[in-house]
């Protein structure tokens, strides 16, 4: 083989730091992060407020559901996916949880039939891509409005108080800086980060949605896979159900249309490509950050509420501009 | 076949046919591969030479007759069976997944973990370590284990396929048209390591169309036409213009 390694250069060591940085795919792989980073300047040059200890805490608390339904999303965009019915959900399992508190059945069988409710509308939903050969987009644009519509027959239209001590503790207490609800966010992404670089699942998730082709050659179950990562999502879209339930104290019907393109803009910010195959957790839990900064960040300001859409709406395409240079 | 009858085939498809509806893909094929040679199958498209290998790859099923590896009957219903039983088969399509390392996509479904059960943390070190020595024993060279195979040519990924299917002590690698899609430069590069793979002791199954690639690697030809394997010569005593003609049918056997 002499002649043949002429041109095989040794192993390089990773970019040095100068050149990473002159590198738009660089920047485009930490956009949510370039982003954070601008927009806490932004805010808090307008409103010395912002940086405030009390306002940090609270666009921690409010960022929460956001992250942990954002990186449930994560995994079925990873598989070049998506879950449409995450929020919807999510409010069924909030729906769930307050009919169970009615019928008094104690807090922990209450919580556990919210994350239930979502592990089988999330393992209904991967089912029916994977085995029944529906697209995703068409699954959980049903699953969606099914989920809503049982929400709302379920707690007949009405909104359930939820009065629970501990419930108020856990929304509204936390170490410091950081509430239990953002606590427990944060172990959902410590957890999920590990499950996704760290293990055989999530590399045959990264396999399954980077090439479906080469992934069943080599004797990997797709079909498994869109399962299992569907199922994730619903069971933290249940588990967002309880956090949603502790934050307003009550369970309401009411649909949540915005907070699923939420997630869906927190996973693009974030650099996951909606292509599949190539993901990461820090990136849409600092997607989810950005999109709460930004929502508390206007409110502060004292720009009108009618603005927040929109303005997000302009962060995402942004971000998905920047994503080009991803390559 | 030559008289040497005592050492035994590594493969021996007997008398088998396979159909699919009215279309007899195979019929009635015989052939043998021996341990450590590269074996050539040619034959114009649609003579059933990706058949037969689905069939020793566990894709397809015969209909009739048997196909023994190793002195076994093999009865391969997965793809999986055929690999845990030392086939491997490089596929025509490249496949790799892009977004992941040289080394993931080495142990690709076959992850080296600590631990067992759904607690098993993979073990990221040995598998590096590992894909290196995997890399190096062929003298394939791709930049580096942990370099995405995005960033990686045509032949290096063709390298990278070869790599796995003879990394896993297979003893037989099928390849199905393994340089069809690379440069001059490339498939001299994939052509040695077809080479080295015969030295290390894998036996190879090679399709190609390159009748001047099959006179250079092979060992042995089988050619087929029209579903039936018509003839099987070793290389040194056939040539190029003998095996066209047998191909086209303008030679019987």
């Amino acid at each position: 083989m002499t002649a043949t390694t002429v041109e095989a250069p040794p192993a390089p060591p990773a970019p040095a730091r100068s050149q990473r940085l002159r590198d738009p795919a660089f920047w485009a792989d930490w956009a949510a992060l370039v982003g954070l980073i601008g927009l806490t300047i932004v805010f808090q040059a307008l409103n010395s407020t912002f940086l405030s200890y009390g306002n940090v805490q609270s666009i921690l608390v409010a960022a929460a559901i956001l992250i942990i339904l954002s990186i449930g999303q994560t995994f079925t965009i990873a598989t070049g996916g998506i879950d449409l019915s995450v929020a919807s959900v999510m409010t069924f399992a909030a729906c769930a949880f307050g009919w169970a508190f009615t019928q008094g059945w104690a807090l922990p069988l209450c919580m556990v039939l919210a994350v239930v409710t979502g592990l089988v509308f999330g393992a209904v939903n991967g089912a029916l891509i994977a085995k029944g050969r529906i697209p995703d987009f068409v699954v959980t644009l049903g699953s969606l409005s099914a989920a809503s519509g049982l929400a709302l027959i379920l707690a007949d239209g009405k909104p359930t108080t939820v009065i629970s001590p501990f419930l108020l503790k856990f929304s509204t207490r936390g170490i410091g800086l950081f509430g239990w609800t953002f606590l427990l966010a944060v172990v959902i992404a410590v957890i999920t980060h590990v499950v996704l670089f760290n293990t055989r699942f999530g590399t045959h998730v990264l396999a399954a949605g980077g090439s479906p082709e080469a992934a069943t050659a080599t004797g990997i179950s797709t079909a498994r896979i869109k399962i299992a990562v569907y199922t994730v999502s619903g069971v933290l879209a249940g588990l967002s159900g309880i956090l949603l339930v502790a934050r307003i104290g009550a369970s309401s019907p009411a649909a949540d249309t915005t907070m699923t393109l939420n997630t869906v803009a927190a996973v693009v910010l974030g650099g996951v490509s909606l292509l599949g195959g190539r993901a990461t957790i820090v990136g849409p839990v600092l997607g989810a950050l950005v999109l709460t900064v930004l929502v508390n960040g206007l409110t502060l300001v004292g720009v009108s509420q009618f603005y927040q859409p929109l303005a997000v709406g302009i962060v995402v395409v942004l971000a998905a501009l920047l994503m080009r240079f991803q390559k | 076949m030559t008289a040497t009858t005592v050492t035994h085939d590594l493969v021996s498809v007997e008398n088998v046919s396979l159909s699919f509806g009215s279309v007899r893909a195979l019929r009635d094929v015989s052939l043998t591969l021996q341990p450590g040679e590269i074996t050539a199958l040619v034959g114009d498209n649609g003579a059933g030479k990706s058949t037969l290998v689905r069939c020793l790859s566990g894709i397809h099923r015969p209909d009739d007759g048997t196909v023994r590896f190793d002195g076994q009957p093999a009865h391969f219903s997965t793809p999986e069976d055929a690999r845990n039983a030392g086939i491997e088969t490089v596929h025509q399509n490249l496949a790799l997944v892009e977004d992941l390392t040289v080394w993931q996509n080495l142990f690709l479904n076959r992850e080296i973990v600590h631990g067992f059960g759904p607690l098993a943390i993979l073990d990221k070190r040995a598998m590096k370590r590992e894909a290196q020595r995997m890399v190096s024993t062929l003298a394939v060279n791709v930049p580096s284990v942990t370099s995405t195979v995005r960033r990686l040519s045509g032949g290096q990924r063709q390298a990278v396929s070869i790599c796995r299917a003879a990394g896993f002590s297979s003893k037989l690698v099928i390849m199905d048209e393994p340089t069809a899609a690379l440069g001059v430069q490339e498939t001299e590069r994939v052509e040695k390591l077809i080479t080295k793979l015969r030295e290390d002791g894998h036996a190879v199954l090679l399709i190609s169309h390159n009748f001047a690639q099959v006179m250079r690697l092979a060992d042995h030809v089988w050619v087929m036409r029209a579903g039936r394997c018509v003839a099987g010569r070793r290389i040194a005593q056939t040539t190029g213009e003998e095996i066209v003609a047998l191909i086209t049918g303008a030679q019987q056997s």
